[in-house]
């Protein structure tokens, strides 16, 4: 069994109340924090743990904190992403439907370690429920003197808000939530400035995932040594993952960075293999902005190394033959699948949710959407994939926020690993219709390059 | 001795300018002038905030500076970029730049409806000139291009969504200028539109210059449209005593009748003083006003195909640009066009120019048959 540190008490009956989960230990590093640690000694130790941005870009947790601009008089807040809304990703809504504690005192401890008196969860609107169960954790952290004024005597204030989102996947990149916390609409602002510069109210501000502040209580409580020594290189300590499509045993598990991918998806422990026998395809491992991979390029590199459960190895072979650990959006693919379905179902996805800002993913994502859907639907050319790639290409790098990029990758890993899924639609518009084009050769063993 | 203020050395297309600190990167192209300065659809100097969305300003950056020469991994916004010291910055000379830039303008055309027989802007849309510029003769959009519900936005002003580029200059316009703003962006995505949301309320006093800086004929001024072509149109300076705004406009002729009135505009197309909405709706009389001349005509432009008085040529960058080369002229539109005659003054023609204005004596006595008639 591996190592678990955020979940390993979420299903402690009754965790959800503030005595059960004080009485499992919760709290402890509020009271280590702020009774015998100064701010950036806190701020120190998450920098020790090595621990990495949850929310995608795997950004250093501590070197982001210690970018923070401090200015005299100027308050600072910390603001906590719970937008959770790309598809294939739910582990911050089973951490905070389960163990909600957990995140506020995480919230806590890092808002003393950044000096924010005011800090804000933004949650995606779908998540109404959460808020409900949210709103009862702050109440009874206020009632059993967590949060408020001076806590603990350490001179110390802070309260946390829950902020509502109105149901738009954008308002997850930091900048647009931040405009979306000041009750303007969610476009992307242009940096710089950053947020560690210029954020909530033109105030310096942090933003980080849901989970990176959770794993902040486990990094406290056992020092930041100690979490830097689960895991592998620089992936350090725990991940959520949230596995989901055709396998046995969908939902989120909490890994340490020390698996290989086959077993993660393999073993009982975690996915339990792909369902009803079949046979897998290809595999989109860190959400869905991030490169699908084939069977065979997903279990092994290109090197012929097996392939792990970190960020460094699910990016070996930058896009060319690699992925990202990207927010832990495990989606699996079995051999009925049809990769070119799959990729119009994703473009339409970010079609939909572009703010609409720049010009090339406002009107390059409905035409990659357009193009994909006369493919699916056997009105496709083999000039179209020349097309499609040439479109991405053109919105990848081009645009003011990451989204842009977000809905290139994808249509760019199908054309590059599954070219011949998209031409077979096109040279059989009627049979494609009735048939998916199966697991062909994607699982068949890649020859390894011979190291002299 | 007095403290002398360090400027920033910065080379854009090998050509190198010294600039203040805080200068973007386009405002350095401009001060350099020609083909250097990258086409801007969003940015406007005038209005704080704007920029950065169109992406047709695109350039590459070759070196950060001189204390960290490494290249930008992306091509950036030049009008969101500032400089810094020892910059090196390509625009027409990256291939990257070339290859991004057709991109955006093919992206800024796929829904766009190229209306522009009947659209009022043509002749002085940014849009026509950059396509003129970047975009190629056909398209590789084989889909229905996007429609939206009409909005009435009251006497002033028309708004055709289906050309709207989304580039927020009349957002920060109405929000920098008028005492309230009423319109703004509704819905995301390719579904994102201008909309007032409360129907025919744009009439707030100064909001008139959203149609000066819409770069495309999105928003057009109602009491003149369908009336004339901008281009059969004499610009002409004028000012007048108004107690609300400068008064420092552009009056658009023909014959002796003032047809609109505008803002004056620079060499880049943006508004000199902002007007209000007594100055271009309601003072159409040339009694209303005292005449400064005619306006230079330059760059934008087929509105100086009547060579008026004073036109001002830009900057010549190319030889310079290409290492002192000179550009091959492919074909002399003068020597072989039947209706641009280059000693043909159009400013010396009474009333609109007319095509038998440009007609060559024929030959056997022969009537040129007026297809208007
Ligand atoms: C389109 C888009 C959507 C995003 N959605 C989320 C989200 O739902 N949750 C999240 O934590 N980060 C999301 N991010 C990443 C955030 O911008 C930001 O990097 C993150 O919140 C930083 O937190 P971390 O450093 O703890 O990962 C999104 C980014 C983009 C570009
Ligand atoms: S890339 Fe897309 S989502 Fe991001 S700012 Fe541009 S239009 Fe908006
Ligand atoms: S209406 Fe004109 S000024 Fe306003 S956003 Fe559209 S293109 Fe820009
Ligand atoms: S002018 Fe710079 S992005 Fe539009």
């Amino acid at each position: 069994m591996g190592r678990k540190l955020l979940l390993n008490k979420a299903h402690v009956e009754g965790i959800l109340t503030y005595e059960v989960y004080r009485r499992e230990g919760g709290y402890r590093s509020v009271e280590k924090a702020l009774k015998t640690m100064s701010p950036d000694q806190v701020t120190e130790e998450v920098k020790k743990s090595g621990l990495r941005g949850r929310g995608g870009a795997g950004f250093p947790a501590g070197m982001k904190w210690s970018f923070l601009a401090k200015p005299e008089g100027v308050p600072r807040y910390l603001v906590c992403n719970a937008d959770e809304s790309e598809p294939g990703t739910f582990k911050d809504r089973y951490l905070m439907e389960f163990i909600p504690h957990l995140l506020i005192e995480g919230l806590i401890v890092s808002s003393y370690a950044l000096g924010s008196n005011r800090t804000y969860i933004y949650i995606r609107g779908e998540y109404a429920w959460i808020v409900d169960i949210l709103e009862q954790a702050i109440a009874e952290a206020n009632q059993n003197g967590w949060l408020g004024k001076n806590i603990l005597g350490s001179g110390f204030d802070c309260q946390v808000y829950v902020q509502r989102g109105a149901g738009a996947y954008i308002c997850g990149e930091e900048t647009a939530l931040l405009e979306s916390l000041e009750g303007k609409r969610g476009n992307p602002r242009i940096k710089p400035p950053f947020p560690a510069v210029k954020g909530l109210w033109d105030c310096p501000t942090v933003v980080n995932n849901v989970e990176t502040l959770a794993a902040v209580v486990p990094i406290i409580n056992d020092g930041g040594e100690e979490y830097a020594k689960i895991g592998i290189g620089k992936s350090t300590g725990t991940k959520l993952i949230s596995a989901c499509g055709n396998i046995n045993k969908p939902g989120v598990y909490e890994i340490d960075m020390t698996i290989s991918v086959e077993e993660f998806l393999y073993s009982d422990e975690y996915c339990g293999g792909i369902a009803n026998g079949k046979r897998l395809k290809a595999c989109i491992p860190g959400g869905s902005s991030v490169p699908i991979l084939p069977a065979n390029l997903l279990l092994k590199t290109a090197k012929g190394e097996t392939r792990m459960m970190t960020y460094e190895s699910l990016a070996d072979g930058g896009f060319a033959t690699g992925s990202m650990m990207g927010s832990g959006g495990f989606i699996v693919l079995d051999e009925d699948q049809c990769v070119v379905r799959n990729t119009l179902t994703l473009a339409r996805f970010y079609r939909h949710e572009s703010c609409g800002q720049c010009s090339p993913c406002r009107e390059g994502t409905g035409w990659m959407e357009k193009i994909l859907k006369n493919i699916e639907y056997g009105k496709g050319k083999k000039s179209d994939i020349d097309l499609l790639w040439d479109i991405q290409r053109k919105i990848e790098g081009n645009t003011i926020c990451p989204l842009g990029d977000a809905a290139a990758w994808p249509v760019a890993a199908a054309i590059r690993h599954f070219r011949d899924e998209f031409e077979w639609h096109v040279d059989n518009p009627v049979e494609s219709q009735h048939r998916n084009f199966g697991l062909a050769h994607y699982a068949d063993p890649l020859p390894v390059p011979v190291t002299a | 001795m007095a403290e002398e203020k360090k400027l920033f050395k910065v080379t854009i297309d090998n050509i190198t300018i010294e600039v203040e600190p805080g200068t973007s990167i386009l405002n350095a192209a401009r001060m350099i002038g020609g083909d250097v300065a990258p086409p801007a659809m969003c940015y406007y100097s005038k209005l704080k905030g704007s920029g950065g969305k169109c992406r047709t300003c695109l350039v590459e950056v070759a070196a950060g500076s001189t204390a960290d020469p490494r290249p930008m991994p992306k091509l950036v916004a030049s009008c969101r970029t500032n400089v810094m010291d020892g910059m090196v910055v390509k625009n027409i000379t990256s291939e990257r730049v070339i290859d991004a830039r057709n991109g955006v303008v093919e992206f800024l055309l796929i829904n766009h409806p190229l209306d522009c027989p009947i659209c009022d802007q043509a002749g002085e849309c940014h849009l026509q000139d950059l396509s003129y510029e970047h975009g190629k003769e056909g398209t590789r959009y084989e889909f229905g291009r996007r429609t939206f519900h009409k909005h009435d936005l009251g006497p002033y002003i028309q708004l055709h969504m289906t050309r709207c580029i989304l580039c927020y200059r009349c957002v920060f316009t109405a929000d920098q200028l008028t005492n309230k703003r009423v319109h703004g962006v509704l819905d995301r995505g390719d579904h994102s539109e201008i909309a007032t949301y409360i129907e025919k309320s744009l009439d707030n006093d100064f909001i008139g210059n959203v149609i000066d800086v819409c770069p495309v004929g999105a928003l057009t001024d109602k009491t003149f449209r369908f009336k004339n072509r901008v281009w059969f149109l004499k610009p002409v300076d004028a000012h007048r005593d108004c107690p609300k705004c400068k008064g420092h406009v552009t009056l658009w002729y023909r014959g002796d009748e003032v047809f609109r009135v505008t803002a004056r505009k620079d060499q880049w197309g943006e508004v000199e003083d902002w007007i209000c909405n007594e100055c271009r709706f309601e003072k159409k009389k040339t009694s209303d006003w005292v005449i400064d001349g005619p306006t230079n005509v330059n760059r934008h432009s087929v509105i100086s195909q009547g060579q008026y008085l004073g036109l001002k040529m830009p900057t010549e960058v190319m030889p310079e640009v290409m290492g002192g080369r000179q550009p091959r002229l492919l074909m002399d539109i003068h020597s072989v066009s039947e209706v641009n005659r280059k000693d043909i003054d159009l400013s010396k023609i009474e009333g609109p120019a007319h095509s038998t204005d440009f007609e060559k004596p024929r030959p056997n006595g022969q009537q040129a048959i007026d297809n208007n008639q």
